[in-house]
């Protein structure tokens, strides 16, 4: 198959102009050939191409007067949501560097092929009668094979190599190169001296199998950093634009334009550049300064896009928006999601500043010891150098992030983001579960609460109101209101009370929105276990009973936890009435409701020196600093921006299943990470003697390295699976319970 | 041995014919949507004899 266009190539007259969309939907190869095909005789159009594995359409226009409308109404026309994307740089490095990696395993993979053939019949020859003159010719083909080999394909190696040694820091790239360069020097030299061994072959095939672990660790990285850059593309950028009427309609960020004035609500990200016009609130700039404290800004100062605002409503007059402003808003939550190092990785490069004096140390005393035992300097070297040979750290380099991939990959496709490889440690040490109730066990989209007991003109007030706040249930009566009443007007100086409420005053009214202690009732309203939403005017409330709907297989998953003695909590910020029905369906017996996010984050901090590992799961921005605070997080991808940026893993779907499903994969990927360290010690501990006592021939250690690595990576793939939830630590569970 | 002297190379000569295509296949995009090409396979848009190509969505063939 070539890359031939989908649609016949018209000459261009100017240059032309390259439009990525992000495609949502797209699922069978019938997708491909009607969209495709639809695509045809779109003015303008030249080329496009959808490709599945990214779920993005790649198109070409004539020229930069085109008009998208038709394309997306096309798409429309078939059900398929698109959104314009761009490329971000971090994942446009990522996949140089994933083809870069792949080139140089192509040659690694050549090379040894080559030199192995050469190899294995200088290994039949070495036990049959071989001429020195043959052997030598041999010797020196393979030299000419892998010398160049593997000065290219070493490159990845070897740079990040000199660049530790220059910081002075220890990685597990610096024993690497040093062998192979160790092991191809002598080799040379050997070969030059007709001597019977050579290790070209050695060197080689610990460059391809290091190299194909890195490959599948960048193959992975990339997906989930398109993945999440499509997420990004589909859910992030959407603004609030104020129109002239005062109605407020929610437009995609690319859309807005200088002039504009957008609305942003409280712990919502500011879509674009600009001035604020009306309120004051603190927003969080670390993105761009790095700074966790949040600054304060009102009328006049200017604000970012990607910024997140924290507690007060914003308007915003758009001075900047579009491209600029939004790619590096995405650029940051993708990078912050996908760059994180490893704390595995780091323990990898730990060990290496352990293990590379261990044997550095080792060869030296082999040396030594052989001198002493009466060997020639020339034996004592080369047994020095197949010790260090030896022990290149191969099953060990590839322990560790041959079990990320695999897991990570099994996750994806549940559904399930993580952000780092560490998180699979992380997830495997949890032994208490605490979840957030609206949006988490529950569904985001709450059923229709009771909201016709508001008068028309209440609920136009409330839906107002409602605009200003990222609560489920305050969306679902947004959403209600402007079904009933159209366009709502936004409210000025909207000030939102995390886990209470929004207020304002609008025309010499108190508005209140929120819980009805909030509005100013007192905690002993009437209810069946619903949840309440209420709306004070002036202090006149009416209080709204919501039901709220459990997640499809809450129930099963909850009890599954707990049959694996995992300690499952409820921290909600709702009612005691409203949490209890929902923990006695769900059969968890500690609860707390009416928590406020500090709150939360003490509770949590509180279980830390209890010595438990909590795993926080919730939605809302009053979860984010449990969420931040907490051992481990997860967050459906329903929830706000600031607490999708708290989360350490993300998944997708109306099911809680995937929780459980994630730990068991974690547990399972820990327990064979481990196995794989284990394997990669025990190769090491039968290795090195041979190596030290002189035994260890070109043979031996193609053999043992390949083997190794082999397994281990072999051994990677059974963490694919895990059948059921494994079981924690019941006793320390128990301890604290009691405690 | 002078048979060596022709089959060294050669099998170089085939091993770099290998790398090389790998190599063009790479660069040429082929490895982008291996899902995609898995997909595509499947469509009949490329039979251009209305004879041989069965109507859109008449899963049944002719």
């Amino acid at each position: 198959m070539t890359e031939q266009p989908a649609i016949p190539v018209q000459q261009p007259a100017s240059a032309p102009v390259q439009l990525e969309l992000v495609v949502e939907g797209i699922s069978s190869a019938q997708a491909i050939a009607q969209i495709e095909q639809a695509l045809i005789g779109i003015p303008d159009l030249v080329y496009a191409r959808l490709n599945m594995t990214t779920r993005r359409l790649s198109t070409q226009w004539a020229h930069a007067g085109y008009n998208a409308a038709p394309l997306f109404a096309v798409l429309d026309r078939f059900g398929y949501r698109a959104v314009p994307f761009t490329t971000n740089q971090a994942e446009q490095e990522e996949s140089a560097r994933t083809k870069w990696l792949l080139r140089c395993l192509a040659v690694a993979g050549f090379a040894t092929m080559n030199v192995m053939l050469l190899s294995v019949s200088v290994w039949s020859g070495n036990v049959t009668e071989i001429s020195t003159e043959t052997r030598d010719l041999f010797h020196w083909l393979s030299a000419l094979i892998a010398l160049p080999a593997a000065g290219f394909a070493g490159q990845p190696f070897f740079f990040n190599a000199i660049r530790a040694i220059r910081s002075g820091e220890m990685v597990m790239d610096v024993p690497i190169s040093l062998g192979i360069l160790l092991a191809l020097g002598m080799s040379v030299y050997e070969t030059a001296h007709h001597a019977e061994h050579a290790y070209f072959d050695s060197a080689l095939m610990l460059l391809f199998f290091l190299l194909s672990g890195r490959v599948l660790d960048h193959v992975m990285r990339l997906k989930t950093r398109a993945t999440a850059a499509n997420l990004a593309a589909l859910r992030a950028p959407l603004a609030s634009r104020l129109g002239p009427d005062g109605s407020l309609s929610e437009v995609p960020a690319d859309a807005l334009v200088a002039g504009d004035v957008i609305v942003v609500a409280a712990g919502q990200r500011i879509a674009a550049d600009g001035l604020v016009t009306q309120g004051q609130s603190a927003v969080d700039e670390s993105f761009l300064t790095g700074e966790t404290d949040r600054r304060a800004v009102q009328v006049g100062d200017q604000v970012y896009a990607g910024m997140l605002n924290g507690a007060g409503q914003l308007q915003v007059q758009v001075a900047a928006a579009g491209r600029q402003t939004l790619l590096s808003e995405i650029e940051t939550l993708i990078d912050n999601a996908v760059n994180s190092k490893s704390r595995y990785v780091q323990v990898a490069d730990r060990v290496a500043r352990v293990y590379a004096p261990i044997v550095h140390v080792t060869a030296a005393l082999t040396a030594i010891g052989w001198l002493i035992a009466g060997a020639s300097l020339h034996d004592a070297i080369i047994i020095a150098i197949a010790v260090l040979i030896i022990t290149c750290p191969c099953a060990l380099a590839l322990a560790a992030p041959t079990v990320q991939v695999v897991v990570a990959g099994a996750l994806f496709r549940k559904g399930v983001l993580m952000r780092s490889g560490d998180v699979i440690e992380r997830m495997a040490d949890v032994d208490v579960i605490v979840f957030d109730k609206t949006g988490t066990l529950t569904l985001p989209d709450v059923s229709q609460p009771d909201f016709a007991r508001l008068s028309d003109g209440d609920l136009r007030l409330a839906g107002r109101l409602a605009q200003s706040s990222h609560h489920p249930l305050a969306r679902a009566l947004r959403d209600y209101a402007r079904r009933q009443c159209g366009p709502l007007a936004a409210l000025d100086n909207v000030q939102e009370l995390s886990g209470q409420g929004v207020c304002t005053h609008y025309q010499g009214m108190d508005l209140r929105l929120g819980s009805p202690a909030f509005c100013g009732l007192d905690e002993a309203t009437p209810s069946g276990g619903q949840s309440l939403i209420a709306f004070a005017r002036d202090g006149v409330v009416t209080v709204l009973p919501v039901e709220q709907v459990l997640r499809r297989d809450a129930v099963e998953t909850i009890r599954q936890l707990q049959a694996a003695s995992y300690r499952v909590l409820i921290l909600s910020g709702d009612r005691a009435e409203a949490v209890e029905p929902v923990a006695g369906a769900l059969g968890i017996a500690e609860w707390q409701a009416g928590i406020k996010p500090a709150d939360k984050l003490a509770c949590l901090n509180r279980m830390k020196a209890e010595g438990l590992t909590v795993l926080m799961i919730g939605d809302g921005v009053n979860d984010a600093p449990a969420l931040a605070g907490a051992a481990v997080s997860m967050s459906p991808t329903t929830g706000a921006d600031v607490t999708q940026a708290a989360a350490d893993a993300l998944f997708m779907g109306e099911g809680l299943g995937v929780v459980a499903q994630t730990l068991a994969l974690c547990h399972k990927g820990r327990a064979v990470m481990r196995e794989n360290f284990l394997l990669a010690l025990v190769y090491n501990l039968v290795a090195v003697p041979l190596a030290i006592a002189g035994w260890v021939t070109p043979l031996i250690a193609a053999a043992a390295m390949s083997g190794s690595s082999v397994l281990v990576s072999v051994n990677a793939l059974r963490a694919r699976s895990a059948h059921r939830v494994v079981s924690v630590k019941q006793v320390k569970s128990d301890m604290g319970r009691s405690g | 041995m002078s048979v060596l002297l022709y089959l060294v190379p050669t099998a170089l000569g085939l091993g770099l014919i290998g790398l090389f295509g790998f190599m063009w296949s790479m660069r040429s995009g082929q490895y982008d949507d291996m899902e995609g090409a898995a997909n595509r396979i499947l469509n009949d848009d490329d039979l251009q004899d209305p004879q041989v190509r069965p109507a859109a969505n008449d899963l049944t063939g002719p």
